[in-house]
């Protein structure tokens, strides 16, 4: 029964997020501090850890790579398609939960802990649209993280498999281009956008509801990196299922 | 003025107000007090609108809240200015922010002219211009509280409500918060209501004083009756304070 009510009690926020509009001239300052903060601030450890594991791909594939007759240039394109079709929409946005998601939690949880968003409501204000409504819009810049993550960790990778040697510069260009389907970047794009509104929602949605003080502001802020990592993967299972079977 | 007429409100089957009736002056600091889980903080959210009472309705001046529309109740939240317990300062922006915040939200006044009634209002609540530019975390207990009294009058409101306004604050700088509360509601003439436990601020500024327990209006009447009632609850917790005992010693003793 508590599931079901914080579906509903979910949804009902929702609803409200998208119901009486903050004055224009402040949302937009909003909306800009929520892009440096949620996306521009993310990018450093996205492109850290991007560039790292396509490296890591790289070489897996390569020391798996036993077999003579296999071509080194399938060392690009796995590394490709693992990036792509996975790593840079999932994985990376299962690192946001926790980044991102962290973050969105407990700046709300503390808003609501010390009666700021009592404030809010006391003005006649909508504290669900203030709040989160400048956090949705900002995560529809998010498929720009997904991008560069997905150039770093294919860069990563080129690198890794040339200067160690395990692939020439020239296999791993043809390998990058074998087989191509321009579908996969819609489908990578259709989840991260999904995904984006997830980040932004489930987060806020543990901090706007919390109750206590700063001891239940940490523990919100780990149930919604669960729950948001939780949501992710079934919402993967299912777009996959729908878009790619 | 703002009437109450039997509000009662209950949360998972345990009524916590059961039944009050009054009414608050304009131009008036009115006092609730009362224990800790005496229904004050819930009583007080009922009339700022954050609660809506499961029975009874709130008059504002001669309009019931409950028959407003849900237009008219929100500029009805625009004319209420609200003092929190803690602050409730927007961290992530300076003293002048959070002061400029409900004219950016609520008028089309120029940025110039936003400025020069937030100098103003600042000014009133004596902060000084070096802290207009700090955070709130930057800035002492007392002056947050200033902040906090100069954002909720900043929109020339109609009612100010307060709550607990010296918890956190030495006997000194509450006496000054008390006084800025009572002038304001004088220069203004504007509703004001207090929810307070302390009995300073019920001999400083209890022009109108409200006695809950256990969710019920125990007694009414001002700072200068309270001390000679008979009603023992709030006998009981005037004297609870040590102060105060020493006080009804030395009135019974005739000194």
């Amino acid at each position: 029964m508590n599931y079901l009510h914080s579906i509903g009690q979910y949804f009902l926020m929702l609803k409200d997020t998208f119901g009486r509009m903050t004055k224009a001239s402040v949302l937009k300052d909003l909306i800009f501090k929520e892009i440096d903060d949620l996306i521009l601030g993310s990018l450093g450890i996205v492109s850290f850890i991007s560039f790292f594991i396509g490296g890591v791909v790289s070489i897996q594939m390569a020391l798996n790579l036993t077999n003579p007759l296999i071509p080194r240039s399938l060392i690009a394109f796995a590394a490709r398609q693992s990036v792509i079709l996975e790593f840079a929409p999932t994985l990376i946005s299962i690192i946001m939960a926790g980044k991102v998601g962290s973050y969105i939690t407990s700046s709300i949880g503390t808003m609501r802990v010390t009666e700021q968003i009592d404030a809010l409501e006391v003005m006649g204000i909508n504290s669900k649209n203030y709040l989160i409504f400048p956090k949705i819009i900002a995560m529809l810049t998010y498929p720009l993280v997904i991008s560069i993550s997905m150039f770093l960790g294919v860069l990563g990778a080129y690198l890794a498999g040339v200067v160690g040697g395990f692939v020439t510069s020239n296999d791993f260009i043809q390998g990058l281009q074998e087989d191509f389907i321009p579908f996969h970047l819609t489908y990578a794009f259709v989840k991260t956008l999904v995904f984006a509104f997830l980040l932004a929602t489930i987060p806020a949605y543990h901090g706007y509801y919390m109750k206590g003080g700063a001891l239940e502001v940490g523990q919100a802020s780990t149930t919604s990196f669960v729950w948001t990592s939780v949501v992710i993967i079934i919402t993967n299972y299912i777009i996959t299922q729908l878009l790619l079977s | 003025m703002i009437e109450v007429k039997d509000i009662r409100k209950a949360f998972e089957g345990e009524e916590i107000l059961k039944g009050i009736t009054t009414n608050f002056p304009k131009g008036q600091t009115n006092l609730i007090i009362g224990q800790s889980g005496s229904g004050k903080t819930v009583f007080l959210k009922c009339l700022l609108g954050l609660f809506r009472p499961d029975h009874g309705k709130i008059v504002y001046d001669g309009e019931a809240y409950s028959s407003f529309s849900d237009e008219e109740q929100r500029e009805l939240r625009k004319q209420m200015g609200m003092v929190f317990q803690g602050g409730a300062l927007f961290d992530s922006m300076t003293v002048e922010e959070n002061v400029m915040f409900p004219l950016r939200m609520f008028t089309k006044n120029k940025p110039h002219d936003m400025r020069k009634r937030v100098k103003e209002v600042l000014d009133r609540v004596n902060l000084a211009e070096p802290q207009h530019r700090k955070f709130p975390s930057e800035i002492s207990g007392g002056m947050q509280k200033r902040v906090s009294i100069a954002r909720a009058i900043v929109n020339r409101p109609k009612y100010l409500f307060c709550d607990e306004p010296n918890s956190g604050l030495d006997p000194k700088t509450a006496t000054v918060i008390d006084q800025l509360i009572q002038e304001i509601t004088k220069e203004y003439d504007i509703t004001t209501v207090i929810n307070t436990h302390d009995m300073n601020s019920v001999l400083e500024i209890g022009e109108k004083i409200i006695f809950l327990r256990h969710g019920v209006l125990e007694w009414e009447g001002d700072k200068d009756i309270i001390f000679k009632t008979d009603n023992e609850a709030v006998t009981e917790f005037v004297y609870s304070s040590n102060l105060f005992k020493k006080v009804q010693k030395a009135q019974q003793a005739g000194i």
